[in-house]
């Protein structure tokens, strides 16, 4: 083998070249430098005026879709009302506390956390570039914190992988690069790509994988100072005599893959899981709460729609009370609704064929999140783990720590468990104590001698079995979209539909958000039109 | 992820299309657990029934609910008379109910359609890999519902 030629390139060059090389952590910092994919479409708040003197819209649900809608629509100078199925606003926006009652199909429990604590069992995190949500945020004064949603000291567990022993996100994050940096230079070394890459090419690339892998002389991945450096210590840097640190082993390509690390490494790269991820304070639900104080007077609590009717001058919605059963009507010009497809595709409503098979066509996701309330933080005091997540092939997916209150005393609550799935409706089917038992066995993987013994109480939502949704959110395929999409978003006559499974940023606030924004701003255009 | 390497998986004409799209990693830009979970499903239909069904047709396959917003009841249910009706629902699914062909396998879906038509039900004639392939094939439409019911 000849010696390469090296002309080192500058270190603008070498960012582009990693990113179009695709390395994970590459292409997360060639993000980070040139990186704008496609962002959210918000252009700024709808701005809408001049409804006709006396128009009146219903909204059905009080989710954020439908608050944002009453609210927009409202300065635009529209009579509103909301009719809402819950006794509270905020729909899937959802944040339970200590006295907090669940009540599930078949199960109701009474969440017994500390003052403060919260489980988030709905929506819990907010990307950066979700404008809409930060947008009214912003406006209606929510405050908001930053959300730990990567973090190197975090774990990773599988039961086929290292013998079943959770293992550091960062030691696996830097062995997957070091080895496939090493086959890389191996691969060029022997010659096998030269009739894919330039020999100028190569002459870069060996120098990205020694760089990137952080290999030795010998361009293999071993261990090394230079490697501690990332990876950690056996023995960290400190002061006087025994000051100097002693770099760790390396794991083995075997073990390494065993992990399927990549997939992690993909996941914080996908544009929605990427740093900055924002919560509000104190709990999700303050969005919410922040579109209930200018609108909550609007809504009209625990009513049950029972049917959707239109005619060339207005609609009509028969409702039931749920506290009394007395039956109900209420009319308007025009009709928002928010109701879930899950609930919708039961309700006699006046649409066209095509958007009644586009609501009866629209699966949901499951999923269950539970929250663990833990005597202390053990995970920061015991562990340097301060937010982020620690992922499982069990059942409950992972474990979450929660950011806010960091160094705090007392009791903390994290995310015990938040699957998709066949987990989620394992989970979903067992009874509220069963669940939590099978939670605190699965996540003691990460922390056995804590887990148990510090844990004070829990609560669980399982999607499927809220009784105002019957899911977690809209299942979208690529299929169905070109079959059904259109319809679903149209506007019918009088009546328009909104909420996150009437976008494509399913599963979102933001989603809910934007598809409310178009809503109103067609249904403004219609009603100024008419 | 759903266990997409797995053999068996129900691989239909009729089905492939949504097959990509599995629940557990629900598609495009949804919030997500990601890379953690890789759940099995045991495979007696009891099994397949406690552990999927339940999460929504409860325990005892009596559903919940009420009128406008409620999951179906199984047990009882005389749409199972016709075998060919749970099978072509579990392969497309209907109204909020997924698809079961990323998660479950062909005897899996026979096995719990055999299960919950017999033991919440009278209906004893077995659910087979071979009815499941006959449906797959004959493509047969969705049967219209409302859905809660």
């Amino acid at each position: 083998m000849t010696d390469p030629l090296f002309v080192p390139p500058t270190r603008r060059q070498l960012l582009t070249m990693i990113g179009k090389a695709g390395g994970a952590a590459a292409l997360y910092q060639a993000m980070t430098v040139f990186g704008h994919a496609a962002e959210s479409q918000f252009n700024g708040p709808p701005k809408l005026s001049g409804a006709r003197k006396g128009s009146t819209v219903l909204v059905l649900g009080a989710g954020v879709a439908g608050m944002l809608a009453a609210y927009e629509l409202t300065k635009a100078g529209y009579n509103v009302q909301i009719l809402e199925f819950q006794d509270r606003t905020g729909g899937r926006n959802y944040s339970v506390r200590g006295g907090d009652t669940i009540n599930e199909l078949g199960s109701t429990q009474t969440v017994q956390f500390a003052p403060g604590n919260y489980l988030n069992p709905g929506p819990w995190r907010i990307p950066y570039h979700h404008r809409t949500v930060l947008h009214y945020c912003k406006e209606l004064g929510v405050e908001l914190e930053h959300f730990a949603q990567l973090n190197f000291n975090a774990m990773t567990h599988r039961k086929d992988a290292y013998g079943g022993k959770p293992q550091r996100f960062r030691d696996l994050y830097v062995d997957y690069k070091g080895h496939v940096a090493e086959l890389l230079g191996k691969s060029l070394n022997a010659g096998a790509l030269d009739t894919t890459v330039t020999a100028e090419d190569k002459a870069k690339l060996l120098e990205a994988m020694r760089d990137w892998g952080v290999l030795d002389k010998n361009m293999a991945y071993t261990k090394s100072v230079k490697v501690g450096e990332q990876r950690g210590w056996d023995r960290p840097p400190g002061g006087g005599v025994n000051g100097a640190p002693i770099p760790n082993e390396v794991g083995t390509l075997s073990d390494t893959l065993s992990t399927q690390v990549w997939k992690e490494i993909g996941f914080y790269t996908e544009e929605v899981m990427q740093a900055t991820m924002f919560q509000p304070k104190g709990g999700m639900d303050h969005i919410g709460k922040a579109f209930t104080a200018k609108v909550g007077h609007l809504v009209r609590l625990g009513t049950r729609v029972t049917k959707i009717a239109q005619d060339t001058k207005g609609v009509t919605v028969d409702w039931t009370d749920a506290k009394t059963g007395a039956a109900g009507q209420s009319k308007a010009d025009w009709l928002v609704c928010t109701i879930p497809a899950t609930i919708l595709g039961q309700l006699d409503i006046q649409v066209s064929t095509a958007k009644k098979a586009a609501i009866r066509s629209l699966p949901y996701g499951n999923s269950v999140k539970i929250g663990l309330e833990m005597k202390r933080r053990f995970w920061e005091t015991d562990y340097a783990i301060y937010g982020g997540h620690s992922f499982t092939d069990q059942d409950i997916s992972l474990i979450s720590y929660p950011t806010g209150n960091w160094f705090g005393d007392g009791p903390a609550v994290l995310l015990g468990a938040y699957p998709f799935g066949i987990g989620a409706y394992r989970l979903a089917g067992m009874t509220p104590e069963k669940r939590i038992a099978a939670a605190l066995d699965q996540g003691s993987v990460f922390h056995p001698a804590e887990y148990k013994s510090e844990y004070l109480s829990g609560a669980s939502v399982a999607w499927s079995r809220m009784p105002w949704i019957l899911g977690c959110c809209a299942t979208w395929t690529e299929e169905s979209r070109a079959a059904h999409y259109q319809d679903l978003v149209s506007l019918d006559g009088r009546i328009v539909l909104a909420g996150e499974h009437c976008s494509y940023y399913g599963c979102w606030q933001e989603g809910a958000l934007l598809s409310s924004i178009d809503a109103i701003t067609r249904l403004h255009q219609a009603a100024s039109a008419a | 992820m759903i266990k997409k390497h797995k053999t068996g998986l129900v691989a239909l004409a009729a089905v492939t299309l949504v097959a990509s799209a599995t629940l557990a990693s629900p598609g495009f830009a949804q919030d997500r657990p990601g890379p953690g979970g890789n759940a099995t499903v045991d495979d007696s239909g009891k099994e397949v029934f406690e552990q999927i069904c339940a999460a929504c047709h409860m325990a005892d396959a009596k559903g919940g609910g009420e009128a406008g917003a409620r999951v179906p009841a199984l047990a009882g249910n005389k749409n199972l008379a016709n075998k060919d009706y749970p099978i072509i629902i579990l392969l497309k699914g209907r109204g909020g109910m997924p698809w079961f062909t990323d998660i479950l396998t062909k005897p899996q879906i026979a096995a719990v359609i055999t299960y919950v038509r017999g033991h919440f039900n009278d209906y004893k004639d077995p659910v087979t890999v071979a009815d499941i392939d006959r449906i797959g094939s004959t493509n047969p439409p969705v049967p219209d519902c409302n859905c809660g019911h």
